[in-house]
């Protein structure tokens, strides 16, 4: 059978060029040691799927026309006060001491370049793509975090981590990274794994994902050492107890956990996603459940990396904000300017960063949304240029190409 | 070397190869059991969504008794939910044996397809017991007549009503819209133009979006009073979709039909759904020139489903290079147990606890928690979406599991030949000839590229 596309051989030939050895090399024959990454300092992407709305989130309670837009979601729950002109929902409270510390901000009225056809699955695309509208979705589909790996010396498998079962496009590309989930086990005897390896030798995909689950599931002590041994047609009880633990979804707090773990390793850039944001209607209600998501995230995050965090920044992204009227269902239907959330010991946080463009009838994009004022493109490249040390020239092209990062908004520290 | 037709057509347009149920044997053969009976439904019944959502109804009022701390209401609440539950987890079992036990393959594969085009995620919203329905009611007998029907079918059944957030939606000028100040809602009306009929790349702008969620207004669906036409929560006057003004002046639920049944025929959507057919079939990027031969089938027919098939299965690109797709987890975990052999029964009383262990957990460890996609688009196609460290771990974990439940004293290299014939080269024999046990070397078999492509 003809498994290869020269799509997925090229980009098997790329990677191992990246990693400096052969293409047939293994980390089975040739253990990798890993030195340690060339820099201290960490970076958390999170994806927000479905579009966040920032405008709730980070509510404009100073802007006379916020009442007016939304008569119920202005009122819905609590709010906490950020800085006499933004509040913040009041679901993020367990956040609201990062913000007193300088260790959370957001910047407000920010979107990507995509605009005007307002698909969760374009927008995505583009957001993790970190492309133009020049570019056009779909034309690109590796992930600015990985193009930013390739800029960078002394990568290696471990540097970056995608996290939980969702494909981070976000990190997808020619330089090697770890994906796994923190449910994900492996038990196979090491006969077994050979012969494995045996069969994934021809498959460039089946290889790159065997070679790191074999090597994951041992590194993080997911793999029994029993295997099924007598091949008696039973399953050992540590198969069993296993596939129970598989049955558990992760939450956000698990991936976060997970995430930590790693970067008190040998990784340095890590992602995953929160859903849910899609909140059509009864969004007062709605949204509870992802922004408790979050919440739980940033606070584990923060604990598990104890002093790490110090020298770690998060940011967190969604594809785009949501209408600035709500709509007839209590909820708001898709949009375009929205918020982003900075939060870490490296942020300089207890700051709304960003232009706020007024929600004026006559300021909203396209009389329905939010004007986007910024690129979250930038505030993303100002941090991995203080966090990595990137040029502005090779952030304006290679990692996000034709962006204009514009002024230095001094986001960390 | 591309292996040969029966081996392809059982892979790639079916659930895999089978000790107990032959390959087709030719194109004919195939869309002839597509055109004939579904006998496989009416052999292996699951109820119908109207059934599932009458105990919708029923654990409503439960919840809401539950809520006023009735007595009792929280003990019948949990007994009501465990048995929704078991009846899902029985759906779920039902819904492996049919592809695993049928002839009819590609039948088995399409109902997929569809189900997925028409994504309706089976959480919240009281559709989690409910969806299974949705599909047996909307999308299974309908994948083989006109693909307007199918549309309409689809996109105005109750659970996409209710999922997509039409049943919130109201006309702002409406009666009910201005008594109550309630109005619009975009939700399905965006998606059944850039999901369901043209594609993103289609030819409609957010104006068509806001003027199709104003037609929309009006149909009307819930759990207790069931489907109806509200016209006094229609949109008034025209709206323009597309370029054509639909609903002269009064709301009806024909000017949604009628614009339904010219999205269904619009070229966009023909190019959108052989986009679609190729690239679930055969490739990832499938060749244009195939995409382009079965749009036009597509077309010329006005959207009859049963010759857009056929174009594509008598296209020579659909049967050129094999390999090129990953069978996503629910595929793989089907064709694993047909080529295992597993016969209905010993699935149809497999206990709620086992089901959960053997079937609905893996799925989730896959990424392909059972009728549970992330949005209203569905699942992705790309080989790497898939074939991920943690996904490919899953898979080799649960094939393990899968050759000590049913692979019996089969000898690995034997197994090697039913599950994949010539699809199957000689290193993959001889490796798997090598394995500590047979339950490894099974298991081996099952994990290899080989079976995991198609």
């Amino acid at each position: 059978m003809q498994h290869l596309s020269n799509q997925s051989r090229r980009r098997f030939l790329l990677r191992s060029a990246a990693l400096g050895c052969s293409a047939a090399a293994s980390p089975f024959v040739t253990p990798m040691t890993f030195a340690a990454a060339p820099w201290d300092t960490r970076l958390v992407v999170i994806i927000l799927r479905g579009g966040m709305d920032g405008l709730d989130v980070v509510r404009p309670v100073g802007d006379d026309d916020y009442g007016f837009h939304r008569p119920t979601l202005s009122e819905a729950g609590s709010a906490l006060d950020l800085d006499g002109y933004f509040s913040l929902n009041g679901h993020l409270s367990a956040l609201h001491p990062l913000w007193q510390q300088g260790e959370l901000g957001f910047a407000h009225a920010v979107s990507t370049p995509y605009r005007n056809k307002r698909s969760h699955f374009d927008g995505q695309d583009m957001l993790e793509a970190g492309t133009g509208m020049d570019v056009g979705v779909g034309a690109i589909r590796d992930g600015w975090l990985n193009r930013m790996l390739a800029k960078v010396p002394g990568v290696t498998a471990r540097t970056a981590f995608a996290v939980g079962r969702e494909d981070m496009i976000v990190l997808n590309g020619d330089v090697p990274v770890s994906s796994w989930s923190p449910n994900a086990r492996l038990d196979l005897s090491p006969q077994g794994q050979r012969l494995l390896e045996g069969l994934y030798h021809d498959d460039p995909v089946f290889q790159e994902a065997g070679n790191t689950a074999t090597e994951l599931a041992e590194m993080l002590d997911m793999s029994s050492d029993s295997g099924v041994g007598d091949g008696d047609g039973a399953m050992s009880n540590e198969m069993m107890a296993s596939m129970r633990s598989a049955g558990k979804s992760a939450r956000a707090k698990a991936l976060a956990r997970f995430t930590a773990e790693r970067l008190n390793e040998e990784t340095r850039i890590a992602a995953f996603s929160i859903g849910g944001w899609d909140t059509h209607r009864s969004q007062a209600n709605g949204i509870k459940r992802s922004l408790g998501e979050l919440a739980d995230a940033i606070v584990t995050l923060r604990e598990v990396l104890g002093a790490n965090w110090g020298k770690t920044a998060v940011v967190a992204m969604t594809e785009f904000g949501r209408t600035v009227r709500e709509n007839g269902t209590g909820g708001t239907d898709h949009g375009t300017g929205g918020a982003m959330v900075l939060a870490g010991g490296a942020v300089r946080g207890g700051k709304v960063y960003g232009k706020w463009p007024g929600l004026a009838d006559g300021n909203l994009y396209q009389d329905r949304d939010l004007m986007p004022t910024g690129d979250v493109r930038a505030y993303a490249a100002h941090a991995m240029r203080g966090l990595f040390g990137l040029e502005n020239s090779v952030l304006e092209s290679a990692i996000f190409p034709g962006l204009d990062m514009g002024d230095d908004p001094r986001i960390l520290l | 070397m591309t292996p040969s037709f029966q081996t392809m057509a059982a892979i790639r347009y079916g659930y895999g190869l089978s000790p107990l149920v032959p390959p087709p044997q030719s194109v004919g053969a195939m869309l002839g059991l597509l055109a004939g009976e579904d006998t496989t439904a009416h052999n292996y019944p699951i109820m119908s969504f109207t059934q599932r959502a009458e105990e919708e109804v029923a654990m409503g009022f439960l919840r809401r008794a539950r809520r006023k701390n009735e007595e009792g209401a929280a003990d019948s609440l949990k007994i009501a939910n465990r048995a929704a539950a078991k009846e899902l987890m029985r759906e779920l079992r039902v819904s492996m044996i049919r592809p695993i036990v049928s002839q009819d393959g590609f039948r088995e594969r399409l109902l997929r397809f569809w189900a997925d085009h028409f994504s309706v995620a089976a959480k919240g919203k009281g559709l989690r017991f409910v969806t299974t329905g949705y599909i047996e009611d909307a999308i299974r007998p309908n994948i083989t007549g006109q693909f307007s029907t199918l549309l309409r079918e689809a996109v105005t059944h109750p659970a996409m009503l209710v999922f997509l957030d039409q049943v919130q939606s109201i006309g702002p000028n409406s009666n009910v819209g201005k008594k109550t100040g309630r109005g619009l809602n975009e939700n399905l009306a965006r998606e059944i133009l850039e999901l369901h009929t043209l594609g993103v790349g289609g030819a409609y702008g957010q104006t068509d979006v806001r003027e199709f969620a104003e037609l929309l207004t009006g149909i009307y669906y819930n759990f207790r009073k069931g489907f109806s036409y509200r016209k006094q929560a229609a949109e008034p006057g025209a709206e323009t979709v597309l370029g054509k003004s639909y609903s002269g002046n009064k709301g009806r639920l024909e000017d949604i039909y009628a614009v339904l049944d010219d999205l269904a025929v619009h070229p966009d959507t023909a190019r959108h759904i052989a986009q679609k057919l190729a690239v679930h079939f055969v490739a990832d990027r499938p060749d244009p020139e195939l995409v382009t031969h079965v749009a036009a089938a597509f077309s010329a027919s006005q959207g009859d489903l049963m010759a857009t098939y056929a174009a594509l299965l008598e296209h020579p690109l659909a049967w050129q290079s094999a390999g090129e797709k990953a069978k996503q987890p629910f595929d793989f975990l089907v064709s694993s147990m047909r080529a295992l052999g597993v016969r209905d029964h010993m699935l149809t009383d497999l206990p709620f606890g086992k089901s959960r262990l053997y079937f609905s957990a893996p799925l989730q460890v896959m990424g392909q928690p059972w009728l549970q996609p992330g949005g209203p688009d569905g699942w992705p196609e790309p080989v790497e979406d898939w074939i991920t460290p943690q996904g490919l771990a899953a898979r080799i974990q649960w094939a393990l599991v899968a050759a000590g439940l049913w692979g019996g004293d089969t000898n690995p290299r034997d197994f090697a030949q039913t599950a994949l014939a010539d699809a199957a080269d000689d290193e993959l024999r001889r490796l798997v000839g090598f394995a500590e046990s047979r339950v490894e070397g099974i298991a081996l078999v099952l994990a290899s590229p080989e079976f995991n492509r198609r």
